[in-house]
C-alpha cells in the first residue's frame, strides 16, 4: 500500500514538473503576431486634417515608444487594404492611440478619419518594429525632429518621458524640432505647450507655408543653420529620431551626420512622399 | 512620382517580417553580400510593392532581401545577405 502511494506521488509530482516546464516555455515563447479586432473607445480631432483614434485592443501585450501597428480594412468583396500607423500613446497609457492624417486621395485614412465611430471595430496587429524605439532607460540627450504627422511616434516618446519619475526625466533632456505647413497643422499643440513648460523639453516649431503675424517660431524648411541652432552639439552624444515625409527625413538625417552625429544614433522613420 | 520619395525604412517591413520570423528582426544586423556593409534591418531602405517588399543596402543600393506574398506562399530571398545577427536578449517585438 505504501509503495503504491509513493508511486502515485512520484507520478503526480512528475506530471506537475512537466506542466511547470511547459508553462515556463509558454511564457518564454514569443507570441505570434495576430490580427485582433480593436474596439474604438473614442475619437478626437487634433487638426482639420488629423484625428486620434483611442483603441481598446484585447490582449494588448504592451508597446514601446516609437512602435507602430498595422491596420487592415476588408471590403465586402474581399478586397483588402493594409497600412501602418504609429502609436501616439505612451507605453504607460491603458489604451492604444493612433493619430491618423487624412490623405484626400488615400484608401484607408479617409475611412479612419471620417467614417469610423466610437463603438466600431478595427482590425489591428502589433506592436511592430523594434528599430525606431526609445525607452527612458536609454537616456539622453534626445533630439526629435518631426515633419507633419511624423510627430506621432515622437509624441509617444515625449509622453513616455513625461510619465517617468521626475528625478529620472530631469536627467534626460529632450529637444523637439517640429516642421508643419501652418500653425493650424500643428498636432498636439496644447499638450506640447504644457510639456515645454513643465518638463525638460525644449519645443521649437518651424512653419513652411504661412505663419500668423504674431508667430515667434521659425519660418522656413529645415536647413543646416536651423538644425545647428536646435540640435545638441555632436559631442553631447545625443540620440536622434527623425520622422516625417521621406525627403525631409533624408535631408535632416544627412545634415545631422554632416554635423558629426554618429549615423547609428540617427534613427529614421520615413512616411513616404506626403507631407509639408 | 519619384521612387526616392516612395522609399521607407526597413522598420516599416516589421509586420511582414513577423509573418516569417518568430522574433522582431528590425534590430538584427544584416551584412550586405555585395559591399559588406553592416546595418540593422530597420535601417535598410524599403521599397514596397503590391505583393511584398524589397530591402536595399543604404551604402551600395544592392538588394539585401526580398519578401513576397503571392500565389498562396510567403517567399524570402535572402541571397543579398551574407549574415544576419540577432543579439541574445533582443526584445521579442
Amino acid at each position: 500500500m505504501a509503495i503504491t502511494i509513493a508511486a502515485i506521488r512520484g507520478v503526480s509530482s512528475g506530471i506537475r514538473a512537466t506542466r511547470d516546464v511547459s508553462e515556463a516555455r509558454a511564457v518564454a515563447a514569443p507570441a505570434r503576431l495576430e490580427w485582433r479586432v480593436a474596439h474604438v473607445v473614442s475619437v478626437r480631432d487634433e487638426t482639420p486634417h488629423a484625428r486620434t483614434l483611442v483603441l481598446d485592443v484585447p490582449q494588448w501585450p504592451g508597446h514601446r515608444a516609437g512602435q507602430h501597428v498595422d491596420v487592415r480594412l476588408v471590403a465586402e468583396d474581399g478586397y483588402q487594404a493594409q497600412r501602418s500607423y504609429s502609436i501616439a500613446s505612451a507605453p504607460e497609457s491603458p489604451n492604444v492611440e493612433l493619430t491618423v492624417e487624412r490623405l484626400d486621395d488615400g484608401e484607408v485614412s479617409p475611412y479612419l478619419c471620417d467614417v469610423l465611430q466610437p463603438g466600431d471595430g478595427l482590425e489591428v496587429r502589433g506592436p511592430i518594429g523594434g528599430y525606431f524605439v526609445w525607452e527612458i532607460a536609454h537616456g539622453g540627450p534626445l533630439l526629435l525632429v518631426a515633419g507633419g504627422s511624423g510627430i506621432v511616434p515622437l509624441m509617444a516618446m515625449l509622453r513616455h518621458h513625461a510619465a517617468a519619475p521626475r528625478e529620472i526625466s530631469a536627467r534626460t533632456a529632450v529637444r523637439l524640432l517640429y516642421s508643419a505647413r501652418t500653425a493650424d497643422d500643428i498636432i498636439y499643440a496644447n499638450e506640447l505647450g504644457r510639456l515645454a513648460e513643465a518638463r525638460e523639453v525644449d519645443v521649437q516649431y518651424t512653419l513652411t507655408r504661412t505663419a500668423p503675424a504674431d508667430w515667434t517660431g521659425h519660418r522656413r524648411r529645415i536647413d543646416r543653420p536651423l538644425l545647428e541652432h536646435v540640435a545638441w552639439p555632436a559631442a553631447e552624444g545625443a540620440r536622434a529620431f527623425v520622422c516625417g515625409p521621406t525627403p525631409l527625413v533624408e535631408h535632416v538625417a544627412t545634415l545631422l551626420v554632416e554635423l558629426g552625429y554618429d549615423p547609428l544614433q540617427v534613427r529614421t522613420e520615413r512616411f513616404g512622399p506626403t507631407g509639408p | 512620382m519619384q521612387t526616392e520619395e516612395m522609399r521607407l525604412d526597413g522598420n516599416a517591413a516589421a509586420g511582414m517580417l513577423r509573418e516569417l520570423f518568430v522574433r522582431d528582426v528590425t534590430g538584427a544586423i544584416a551584412t550586405c553580400r555585395l559591399c559588406g556593409n553592416v546595418a540593422p534591418i530597420g535601417g535598410l531602405l524599403e521599397y514596397g510593392h503590391q505583393m511584398g517588399i524589397v530591402l536595399r543596402c543604404p551604402t551600395c543600393q544592392g538588394v539585401v532581401l526580398r519578401l513576397v506574398h503571392a500565389s498562396g506562399a510567403l517567399r524570402l530571398d535572402p541571397s543579398g545577405m551574407s549574415l544576419l545577427t540577432l543579439a541574445d536578449g533582443a526584445p521579442v517585438s
